[in-house]
């Protein structure tokens, strides 16, 4: 399985080698997307893991009892409409029609409610008018 | 052919306001309505608009000179390279420069944040600009080194110089292999997952003047927001290829040279853009003119998306590696439903020029046209047409060798 999720450090535990024990331990594959540590060695990394059940399961144990928080990720795609030139390239790779393409006018409209945060969109936009973005807690 | 209009009888009427202009779009429905010749009696001039990638774009800029003086050797703008080969303060950026530290393909696909396309935006946006340059110091330009900060009002000149814009038809990209492409026409699905296309169409300026009849050297255009000219035919202007009966290329063909002032152009009309796995580049608007001075002029501009196709093009092998499939034909009306049909399979479509900004950029033309703002230019020369005998030739695969010691031997 692979799941993406949200950690949050403690100074104390920021300290740690606490992925490259995951990494030995678990055997999980783990790829970060994001990582902030303020100056009070406080701070987050979202991560993607990967390997099967037992293992992943493990592996979040193994973090909560290091004292470590972790929360599935909420993200959201937001779409920035005063970079996008309405090229439309991204419609076509929207599964869900959350981007589409009004084809009379051949005008881009986003529905954020219909979107699943695949990421589809996200690479093929040549504006970078499309983000993703990471709803956070602040740092525990 | 009844009707005849010259040049200076259609620019009298645009300095009296009362000059009937039409948008490329709008004119398929006058024709409709009133038929071929009584629409060429009464319009007189058909705008049309492009706004979409074009990679072979640049800014020729001449900065003014440092205290001490540098011939500038090397010259960097927000760290993207400038050519700096040509006079002392002079230099040209182009729209496909990668920035110096840019990552490229090394984590592939690379995303190409910034480039010489958004440096060309920035500069455009009126932003504050890092320039660099170095050099190795004579006796007439001692300074060896410059680290400023500029802003586009701060350089004497600034025009674009774009070797080959407004390409007439382009190929309709597809992927024949069995994984994820990353292109200039942007990624291409596996097994004929997308099919990718960058034209505005019946909107586009060399499909309403299929043979360069007044579209030349010298024809005052809109570019980039501001006004600019046609100096040249474009590189790779290939005007001999097959054409429809109503004088369309079925293939990639005419293409112009633009030039114009980029102090007066707009970042709205010059947009950097990331191409995955491909690179930075920059959309252009585009926006030419063309007067009705005749009946067959009228007809040209009252083509319609049905009426143009483009071929179908395998990015996998055919394009990188001249291994072609041929997959035929797509008209550009179904590019612009959202789906065609290729090998027998449908397929959605990836359109990269923005529709709805050529749209615009037909309609701003037209309104400083009907304002009398914007007068019409007859070409100084034509462009070579579909009866020249251009061959497109490719690059000779030579031993060097013989050459080498031939430059040596000159010094
Ligand atoms: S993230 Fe997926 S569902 Fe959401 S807009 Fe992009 S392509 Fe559509
Ligand atoms: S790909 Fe980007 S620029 Fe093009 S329509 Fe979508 S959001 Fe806009």
């Amino acid at each position: 399985m692979k799941n993406r999720v949200v950690l949050y450090f403690s100074a104390v535990q920021s300290e740690q080698p606490i992925i490259y024990q995951l990494i030995k331990n678990t055997d999980l594959i783990v790829n970060i997307l994001k990582a902030d540590i303020n100056p009070q060695k406080e701070g987050y990394l979202v991560v993607e893991l990967e390997g099967d059940k037992p293992h992943y399961e493990a592996g979040i144990k193994f973090l909560e009892n290091l004292g470590v928080i972790v929360e599935p990720l909420s993200q959201t795609v937001v779409w920035h409409d005063e970079l996008c030139i309405q090229c439309g390239a991204c419609a076509s790779f929207c599964p869900t029609q959350a981007l589409s393409i009004e084809r009379e006018s051949m005008i881009v409209s986003f529905d954020n409610s219909r979107c699943v945060v695949c990421g589809m969109c996200l690479e093929c936009c040549p504006t970078l008018a499309i983000k993703l973005h990471f709803e956070l807690k602040e740092a525990v | 052919m009844t009707c005849k209009k010259t040049y200076e009888e259609i620019n009298e009427k645009i300095r009296r306001g009362e000059a009937v202009v039409v948008t490329a779009e709008e004119v398929i429905d006058v024709v409709a309505e009133k038929g071929y010749a009584k629409a060429a009696q009464e319009i007189d001039v058909v705008t049309t608009g492009t706004f979409g990638p074009m990679c072979s774009s640049g800014v020729f800029i001449n900065f003014g000179h440092s205290k001490p003086r540098i011939r500038m050797q090397k010259v960097w703008l927000n760290g993207v390279e400038a050519y700096g080969g040509i006079a002392a303060v002079d230099a040209y950026l182009g729209a496909t420069q990668v920035a110096d530290n840019d990552p490229e393909n090394k984590v592939y696909p690379g995303r190409f944040m910034y480039g010489g396309g958004h440096v060309i935006h920035d500069l455009v946006a009126g932003k504050e600009i890092r320039l660099e340059a170095i050099s190795y110091g004579t006796d007439c330009y001692p300074n060896k080194k410059v680290d400023t900060v500029i802003t586009l009002a701060d350089v004497n000149e600034a025009f674009m110089f774009n070797p080959r814009n407004a390409y007439q038809n382009y190929n309709c990209a597809v992927n024949l292999g069995d994984k994820n492409i990353y292109t200039y026409m942007g990624v291409l699905k596996p097994r004929l997952g997308n099919a990718a296309y960058s034209t505005a169409g019946q909107l586009s300026p060399l499909f309403n003047d299929p043979h360069y009849r007044t579209t030349g050297i010298g024809t005052r255009i809109f570019l980039g927001g501001g006004v600019g000219y046609v100096a040249w035919n474009g590189t790779q202007h290939h005007p001999n290829v097959p054409r429809g009966e109503n004088g369309v290329p079925m293939a990639t063909a005419g293409t112009l040279s633009l030039i114009g002032d980029l102090k007066q152009m707009d970042p709205h009309w010059l947009v950097g853009l990331s191409y995955l796995g491909y690179g930075p580049t920059l959309a252009v608007g585009v926006g030419i003119p063309i007067p009705i001075l005749d009946e067959e002029m009228l007809r040209y501009t009252a083509v319609k998306d049905e009426e143009i196709f483009c071929p179908v093009v395998d990015y996998h092998q055919g394009y990188p590696y001249g291994n072609h499939t041929d997959l035929g034909f797509v008209s550009f009306k179904d590019l612009k439903s959202g789906k065609v049909t290729i090998n027998g399979q449908e397929v959605v479509t990836t359109p990269q020029s923005s529709y709805p900004r050529a749209r615009q950029i037909a309609g701003i033309l037209k309104a400083w046209i009907q304002a009398g703002q914007f007068e019409l230019t007859q070409p100084v020369a034509a462009l070579p047409g579909a009866d020249s005998q251009i061959d497109f030739k490719s690059l000779p695969d030579r031993q060097p060798n013989g050459v080498l010691s031939m430059v040596r031997n000159r010094r």
